[in-house]
C-alpha cells in the first residue's frame, strides 16, 4: 500500500507542478525559457529555506523530475559540499551534483544528431 | 493630395505562373491546383535551406518553360525568401543567366516583385521578368523560432510558414494583367507578440487599403475580390473589423491567402499560412489562373509583411508591418 | 486607435489558447512521466541502489527516453499535447538539448552541434548554477557566524 501512495503522490505533485506552468504559458506573457528558469531557482530557493526537502520526501520522483528538481540537486550538491570544502563547495556542488544529468543530456543529444535527422513536420 | 497610386501606361501581363509546394500544402484545399510538389519536403537536398532554393529554381524553371522564355531572353529576375541575405533566391538563381535583384519584404514579397516589375517594364526599361518568391517552414522555423524538433506548443493565433515556391513570368503577352500598383507604408503599431504576427499585418493592410480606395475613388465592389497576402484567421478579422468601423465593408470579397492555402482546423494550423511563399503560391495556381478563365476579372492583390527579427525583438522591439498592392485585370 | 489601444484591441480578441484542455494533459502527462520516474526508482533502489545515485539514474534513463524520441521525431508530437507536462519534467531539458543538436548538425559537429547545444537549454543551467552558489556562499557565512546547523 506504501507503494501505491509513494506513486500517486509523485504522480499528483509531479502532475501540480506542470499544471502551474501550463498556467503561466497561457495566462502571462512568460515564455516557456523563462518559466524554466524561474523553476530552477525556484528550486534552488525552496531547498535553501528547506520547504522543498518535504516535499520530495513526499512525492519521490513527483518533486525531482520536474526543473524544480533539478534546482532541489544543485543546492543539496552545494550544501553538501560546503560542508565538506568549505567557501569552495559553492562552486562545485551545483554542477556536481547535476553533472550526471548533464553530462548524459549533452552525450545522447550528440548521439541522436549523428543517427537522426530533423523531419518535416505534420 | 499627393498622388500615390502607380499607374502604368505599359501594363505588364502576367505570361505565366508556376507553383512549387510541400506535402502539407499538397494536402491542402488548393492541392490539385499546384503544378508541382515533394512528398517529403527536402526536394532531394540535404539542409532545409538547400530544400528551399531547390524548390525556388524548380519553380522559375517550370514559369519558364510554360512561358516559352529561355532565362538569356529575361531582362531581369525579381525574387526574395526569408532567409538571412536571402540565400534561398541566390543560390536557386546563380543557376540562370539573367542579372538578378534579391528582395526582403517578409510576406509582402511576392507583391513587391511584381510591383517592382510592373514599374520597370511600365517605364519601358525592360521588356520582361520573372518575378520568383518561396518560404519553407522548416527553414523558417530553425532560423526565426525553435529547432524543428523542439517540442512546444504553438499559440491559437500563431501562423504557419508555409512550404512553397511561386514564379510569375511578365511580358507581353498572357491574358491578366497588372494596372496599378501602391507602395506601402511601414506601419508599426507596437505588437510584438511573434505569436501573432496578423494582428501586426493588419494596420499595414488596412493604412494601404484606405489609401488606395481614397485616392482611387473606387469602392470594395468594383472588385470581384480583395486578396490579402497571408495575415492569416486573426488578422483578416482584425482587418475586416476595423475596415468597417471605418465604413468600408471587405466581408463579401475579401479572401486571405493564409486562410485558402490550408484547412485550419483540419491540418493543424492555428491561424493560417504564412511566408513569401504562401501568397506565392495561391495567386499562381489560384487566383490567376481564374483571372485568365474570367471566372474573376479585376481584383486587389495586397501583400501583407511582418518584418520580425528575432533579434529586435528580444531587445523589446516591435514587429513592423508593410502592405503593398497591386491590382490585376483579366484582359483579352 | 493609438499603439496602447490597438494592443489592448488585439489583446481581447485574440483568441485563447484552450487552458483547461492544456491543464488537464498537463497534469496527465507531467503526471505519468513522474509516476515512470518513481518505478524506475524503485527499481534501482530495489536493485540495491542508493538513493541519490537511484534518482540521477532516474534523471538519466527519462533523458535518455525524451532525447531518442526527439531523434524519432516523435516527442514534438506528445508535446504538443502536454505542453508544460513534457516541458517542465527533466525530458523538456533533455528534448532541448537534443533538438538542438539534430537541427544544428547541418552546420557541422563543432560550430553547429558543438556551439549551439546549450542554445535553449542553456540559461537553466546558467541560473541554476549561480543561483547554487549564491546559496552555497551565504551558507557558508552563515555556518560561520551561527555555527554549523
Amino acid at each position: 500500500m506504501d507503494i501505491f501512495f509513494d506513486y500517486l503522490w509523485a504522480f499528483i505533485i509531479g502532475g501540480i507542478l506542470c499544471v502551474i506552468a501550463q498556467v503561466l504559458i497561457d495566462k502571462t506573457k512568460l515564455t516557456p525559457a523563462r518559466i524554466l528558469v524561474l523553476y530552477v531557482c525556484l528550486g534552488v530557493f525552496l531547498t535553501a529555506i528547506g520547504l522543498y526537502e518535504p516535499l520530495v520526501e513526499l512525492a519521490g520522483s513527483g518533486a525531482t523530475t520536474p526543473l524544480t528538481g533539478f534546482g532541489y540537486a544543485i543546492a543539496q550538491g552545494v550544501k553538501k559540499a560546503v560542508d565538506e570544502k568549505g567557501l569552495l563547495g559553492a562552486l562545485t556542488g551545483g554542477i556536481g551534483a547535476t553533472a550526471g544529468g548533464i553530462s548524459a543530456a549533452i552525450s545522447f543529444g550528440l548521439i541522436m544528431s549523428l543517427i537522426f535527422s530533423s523531419k518535416p513536420k505534420r | 493630395m499627393k498622388k500615390s497610386i502607380l499607374k502604368f501606361a505599359r501594363k505588364p501581363r502576367i505570361v505565366s505562373t508556376y507553383s512549387v509546394v510541400g506535402h502539407l500544402e499538397k494536402e491542402g484545399p488548393l492541392g490539385e491546383c499546384f503544378d508541382e510538389y515533394c512528398k517529403d519536403d527536402k526536394f532531394g537536398k540535404e539542409s532545409w535551406e538547400k530544400a528551399e532554393s531547390e524548390m525556388q529554381r524548380r519553380a522559375l524553371c517550370g514559369a519558364l518553360k510554360k512561358s516559352g522564355f529561355i532565362d538569356t531572353e529575361l531582362d531581369i529576375l525579381l525574387a526574395g525568401d526569408l532567409l538571412n541575405q536571402c540565400i534561398g533566391s541566390n543560390y536557386a538563381l546563380s543557376n540562370f543567366d539573367t542579372g538578378f535583384l534579391g528582395l526582403y519584404g517578409a510576406c509582402s514579397t511576392c507583391s513587391e516583385g511584381l510591383l517592382i516589375g510592373s514599374c520597370l517594364y511600365g517605364g519601358g526599361v525592360i521588356n520582361s521578368c520573372a518575378v520568383v518568391t518561396s518560404s519553407h517552414y522548416c527553414s523558417s522555423e530553425r532560423q526565426f523560432r525553435f529547432p524543428l524538433e523542439y517540442g512546444g506548443q504553438r499559440a491559437p493565433t500563431a501562423q504557419w510558414t508555409t512550404t512553397g515556391a511561386g514564379a510569375f513570368i511578365l511580358g507581353d503577352s498572357g491574358r491578366v494583367e497588372i494596372c496599378e500598383a501602391l507602395v506601402g507604408k511601414v506601419i508599426d503599431k507596437g505588437i510584438n507578440d511573434i505569436n501573432n504576427m496578423g494582428a501586426a499585418m493588419a494596420p499595414a493592410a488596412i493604412n494601404t487599403l484606405k489609401r488606395y480606395f481614397l485616392e482611387s475613388e473606387k469602392s470594395v465592389s468594383d472588385f470581384d475580390l480583395i486578396i490579402t497576402g497571408d495575415l492569416g484567421f486573426e488578422g483578416s478579422e482584425i482587418l475586416k473589423d476595423l475596415l468597417l468601423d471605418e465604413g468600408i465593408d471587405i466581408r463579401k470579397n475579401h479572401v486571405d491567402c493564409g486562410l485558402m492555402v490550408f484547412e485550419r482546423e483540419k491540418q493543424d494550423v492555428h491561424a493560417g499560412g504564412s511566408g513569401c511563399g504562401c501568397s506565392a503560391i495561391v495567386m499562381a495556381s489560384n487566383i490567376i489562373p481564374n483571372l485568365e478563365g474570367k471566372t474573376i476579372k479585376d481584383v486587389l492583390f495586397l501583400g501583407t509583411g511582418a518584418l520580425m527579427s528575432p533579434m529586435s525583438l528580444s531587445q523589446g522591439g516591435t514587429i513592423p508591418a508593410v502592405a503593398h498592392l497591386v491590382r490585376l485585370k483579366s484582359v483579352n | 486607435m493609438n499603439e496602447k489601444e490597438y494592443g489592448e484591441y488585439v489583446e481581447k480578441r485574440a483568441k485563447k489558447s484552450p487552458i483547461i484542455k492544456n491543464c488537464v494533459f498537463a497534469f496527465l502527462i507531467g503526471g505519468a512521466i513522474c509516476t515512470l520516474g518513481q518505478g524506475f526508482f524503485h527499481l534501482y533502489t530495489h536493485f540495491g541502489m542508493e538513493e541519490t545515485d537511484a534518482r540521477t539514474l532516474v534523471s538519466i534513463t527519462l533523458i535518455f527516453l525524451a532525447s531518442l524520441l526527439t531523434g524519432l521525431g516523435v516527442f514534438d508530437n506528445i508535446a504538443r499535447i502536454a505542453g508544460a507536462g513534457t516541458l517542465v519534467p527533466i525530458t523538456g531539458f533533455s528534448n532541448a538539448v537534443s533538438s538542438q543538436a539534430i537541427d544544428t548538425k547541418s552546420e557541422g559537429y563543432i560550430l553547429g552541434v558543438g556551439a549551439k547545444i546549450f542554445t535553449i537549454a542553456g540559461p537553466v543551467i546558467l541560473y541554476g548554477t549561480v543561483s547554487g552558489a549564491i546559496y552555497g556562499v551565504i551558507y557558508y557565512f552563515a555556518c560561520l557566524i551561527w555555527g554549523a546547523k
